[in-house]
């Protein structure tokens, strides 16, 4: 259920139907179809994922928003198989996401750094490459060439500790780069950071995948920051957690800091926070005094979207 | 999904049955052990070390197989039910009751004074630092000073207040020397737990102008809770185990240490009757625990949100 | 004479109490302090014993102590020698058991339905009451039982600390080590253990000083006549008292040696613990 902010109506399509037809070459980062995903609680059962598909392709940048219980960070988890769905099925470069995770073709970043506070930053660093049995001499130069990307080349052998929130995060991204993987999973990993710190490390993050022309999963709650850093922003919504909306970005692959005040940026923020809200967002941008002076509810031209009936 | 789910809530209640089944099954796992070895262990135990020739070398890890040395279980129970030193005295298991309970009354008064000395100590260091960083490190040296050494002390101090003219009865003694085990618990739980509260709950009831005392009542002996009781049961523990070895110092009759003694020194004759009154220290202990827990049933409440 | 499973002995946190305007207190006060206490005691008890000559004999002066236990010195190094090595095979013993069954409980759900109960009703029985059944079973000339008390008073400790440490570890950095594909065994060494390291030495502190108690007071209840215990007990029986209390002073030292090194290693393992 794509529609650009451009205004241009696109066929919607009913849920079940087959796929617009994918472009043809590499198999996309992730595909996942008609996943759920089921928890057993003493008071029942809580359908975290309900019938998700969503196509993310190689080098594309998506972010998952949505409110708690939406199943964002479920649906991560089940992409680097931390947990197993209960239906649908999951594959990461065309391979099921056990063997994706055994041949490590992702890195990711929780929201805590996750950091061994007894190992040193670099140690940290070179976490997943000790674990698969890389030399010593190729740790020490992959750390460096690591370090130096996330611009923490002096404090490789300071502990966590001695770390700000900010760095020790920058040092969980370096982790999650280490054994260059094709995929960037992240669940909220600047949440627990001030706007300040954040702002900054999300222009370096988009630099970064830019240049390591990884695919990215990125779920966040900040609705600025999923437009920032993401090609498609993908809507979900709880009870049962479902994709409720997909929302082109086109705003280019050079994201500065003058991007976070173009009225582009606005439009496609507010567009977001429309999907969020469940209602259908404007089909053109326009003045903000016009759109009050029509009130809540109106409807513009023919071909625009249909109402929320046809979305769950 | 399986044709039948036990639902979350079901399994939830059974746990408590399920864990008393498992610590039953490891009892009777050590009972089996004992046997076990009995039966296919090397009758004069296993030596290591030892030298040819010259007997008393070599040191014993597992011990003989003999019956004198390790009689069986149903032995052991056997004899709890045979008079206690033959004839028409009563029952091992009567005496050894009886003898365990006056045990349980003395360590019982020693709980008392322990935590009241041990509260009391808490109190004042949680309330002043200095005292805190003077009488600490003595407090924790104190655990470290054997107390045998104070038994005879103790008691001799106790005689010259009796002939002085004032009653100081030999269990007294007893008591005082349990106390002594059960303060150290006391006084760091109580200590530690004075000084748990949040930060902003104690600013909270300094912004209603709330003294010492009445934040000490409202806030501070409340959060204790959770520290204070495992601290006290481990006290009754200790006040039990300075009983028994206060009662064997001193010699006073009645009381279960001297009996442990009595019938060990027995045990050649009479292999099965020193495991009466062993069983019976064991007992000891656990009720002595068991029924400081049950304070803690009454205060559930202020043991909300502590940790598993 | 068990302590709470894992008290350390750096104390509870003052933050709260200076939070509400109370005045700090200089560092240096913290080693003054028990100092003056210190001297204050051993004052009022020589000024008990000699100036108002009131103690009962059975207590005598500290100066007369130190006199008996400098003369003394090399027939209570050798007792100590006994009493030292049993609680340090006690020691050794119980906390290699300890490790081992805490394993064994943390990977296992069975066996840790079994040990739990055990440990503990063990750690609420007095466990010195078995020293008798002990020197029956492996004969009175053996050291064996007060050994084998010592170990089960250090297993209790080390037992439980080290299974709370195996539990401790941080669902972040077990995600981690998931989803960087590590094997069971590496999760082990490069997560597990470094956890449970802090957890380990803390409970080495504690069993130390009981170890030594344990093994002290074992002696009271039977087996050769040497170590310190049975040095004590003697003595005092036979109205030496200054003798058996320069005994009781050496049972103090071993027991302060054993917990000054066991804390020291516990303080340097926890310095990196946290983040």
């Amino acid at each position: 259920m794509t529609h650009s902010p451009a205004g241009e109506p696109v066929e919607p399509q009913s849920p079940g139907a087959a796929p617009l037809p994918q472009a043809q070459g590499p198999s996309p980062a992730v595909r996942a179809t008609g996943v759920s995903k089921v928890f057993a609680t003493k008071t029942g059962d809580v359908a975290a994922l309900s019938d998700v598909d969503l196509d993310v392709a190689a080098g594309e940048f998506v972010a998952l928003i949505g409110p708690s219980g939406c199943g964002k960070s479920t649906l991560l988890r089940l992409i680097a198989d931390l947990d197993q769905a209960s239906a649908g099925t999951l594959e990461i470069f065309g391979k099921p996401a056990k063997r994706a995770r055994a041949d490590q073709d992702y890195g990711i970043a929780f929201q805590q750094a996750g950091l061994l506070p007894w190992r040193t930053v670099g140690a940290n660093m070179a976490l997943p490459l000790e674990l698969h049995g890389t030399g010593k001499a190729e740790r020490t130069a992959r750390v460096a060439e690591l370090a130096e990307l996330v611009g923490l080349t002096e404090f490789v052998d300071r502990y966590p500790d001695q770390l700000s929130g900010g760095m020790q995060q920058r040092v969980a991204i370096a982790r999650a780069l280490a054994a260059r993987p094709r995929l960037l999973l992240m669940d909220e990993p600047f949440g627990a950071l001030d706007e300040m710190t954040r702002e900054r490390l999300q222009t370096e993050l988009t630099r970064i995948a830019a240049e390591t022309a990884a695919a990215v999963v990125f779920v966040t709650h900040s609705i600025p920051e999923a437009v920032f850093l993401s090609d498609r922003v993908v809507v979900m919504s709880p009870r049962p957690g479902r994709i409720t909306d997909v929302i082109e970005v086109g705003l280019g692959p050079d994201r500065s800091e003058a991007l976070r005040e173009s009225p582009e940026f606005f439009d496609l923020v507010t567009a977001v926070r429309e999907a969020l809200h469940g209602r259908s967002p404007v089909a053109e941008p326009v003045e903000a005094s016009l759109r009050q002076a029509q009130g809540p509810g109106t409807r513009q031209g023919p071909g625009t979207r249909q109402g929320p009936v046809e979305r769950s | 999904m399986r044709a039948v789910r036990w639902s979350a809530r079901r399994q939830h209640e059974l746990r408590g049955w399920v864990a008393a089944a498992w610590g039953a099954l490891g009892v009777l796992a050590v009972l089996a052990l004992w046997e076990l070895y009995k039966f296919v262990g090397p009758p004069e135990g296993v030596v290591i070390g030892a030298v040819q020739g010259q007997a008393g070398t070599g040191v014993m890890i597992l011990p003989r197989t003999h019956d004198r040395a390790m009689p069986h279980v149903w032995d052991m129970v056997a004899r709890l039910f045979a008079p206690t030193s033959g004839g028409d005295t009563p029952p091992l298991w009567v005496s050894v009751a009886g003898a365990a309970l006056v045990t349980l009354g003395i360590a019982a008064i020693g709980w008392l004074i322990g935590v009241i000395v041990g509260a009391a100590l808490g109190l004042v260091m949680q309330r002043w630092q200095l005292l805190e960083w003077g009488l600490l490190p003595w407090i924790v040296v104190s655990q470290i000073v054997p107390l045998i050494a104070f038994a005879p002390v103790v008691n001799a101090i106790g005689n010259q207040i009796d002939r002085g003219g004032g009653t100081w009865p030999q269990w007294l003694s007893v008591a005082v020397i349990a106390s002594y085990l059960a303060f150290f618990p006391v006084a760091i739980g109580m200590l530690r737990g004075l000084a748990s509260p949040d930060r902003i709950h104690l600013d909270l009831m300094r912004s209603y102008a709330a003294g010492y005392w009445p934040t000490l009542v409202r806030l501070r002996l409340p959060a204790a809770v959770p520290q204070l009781l495992p601290a006290l049961r481990l006290a009754a523990a200790n006040a039990v185990l300075g009983a028994v070895v206060a009662e064997v110092s001193i010699g006073m009759r009645g009381g279960i240490g001297r009996m442990l003694i009595q019938l060990a020194g027995q045990a050649s004759s009479d292999p099965a009757a020193p495991w009466g009154p062993t069983f019976g220290s064991i007992a000891l202990g656990l009720i002595a625990a068991g029924s400081v827990a049950l304070i803690g049933l009454g205060l559930a409440n202020y043991r909300r949100g502590e940790a598993a | 004479m068990t302590d709470t499973a894992t008290t350390t002995l750096a104390g509870p946190s003052r933050a709260a109490g200076t939070a509400t305007g109370e005045r700090r207190l200089p560092g240096w006060l913290r080693w003054v302090a028990p100092v003056v206490v210190g001297a204050l005691i051993v004052v009022l008890w020589w000024f008990w014993v000699d100036v108002l000559g009131t103690a009962p004999r059975m207590l005598p002066s500290p100066f007369a102590i130190l006199a008996e236990f400098v003369k003394r010195w090399p027939i209570i190094a050798q007792d100590m020698a006994i009493t030292a090595t049993n609680a340090l095979i006690g020691l050794v013993i119980g906390s290699l058991l300890a490790m081992l069954f805490a394993g064994l409980a943390a990977a296992a759900r069975p066996i840790d339905g079994m040990l739990a109960p055990l440990v503990a009703a063990l750690a609420v029985i007095p466990i010195v009451a078995i020293t008798p059944i002990l020197n029956t079973m492996f004969g009175a000339s053996s050291q064996f039982g007060r050994q084998a008390v010592a170990t089960i008073a250090a297993f209790i400790p080390v037992f439980v600390n080290v299974l709370r440490g195996l539990r401790q570890t941080r669902p972040v950095h077990r995600d981690l080590l998931r989803a960087s594909a590590a094997s069971g065994w590496q999760t082990f060494r490069f997560l597990t253990l470094p956890t449970a390291l802090p957890y380990l030495l803390t409970g080495l502190r504690i069993a130390s000083s009981l170890a030594v108690i344990a093994a002290l007071v074992a002696e009271y209840f039977g087996g050769p006549a040497d170590g310190i215990g049975t040095a004590i007990a003697t003595y005092a029986k036979s109205g030496r008292a200054a003798l058996a209390w320069a005994y009781v002073l050496g049972g103090i030292l071993i027991g302060l040696v054993f917990y000054l090194v066991t804390s020291l290693l516990e303080r340097l393992a926890t310095r990196r613990a946290q983040v």
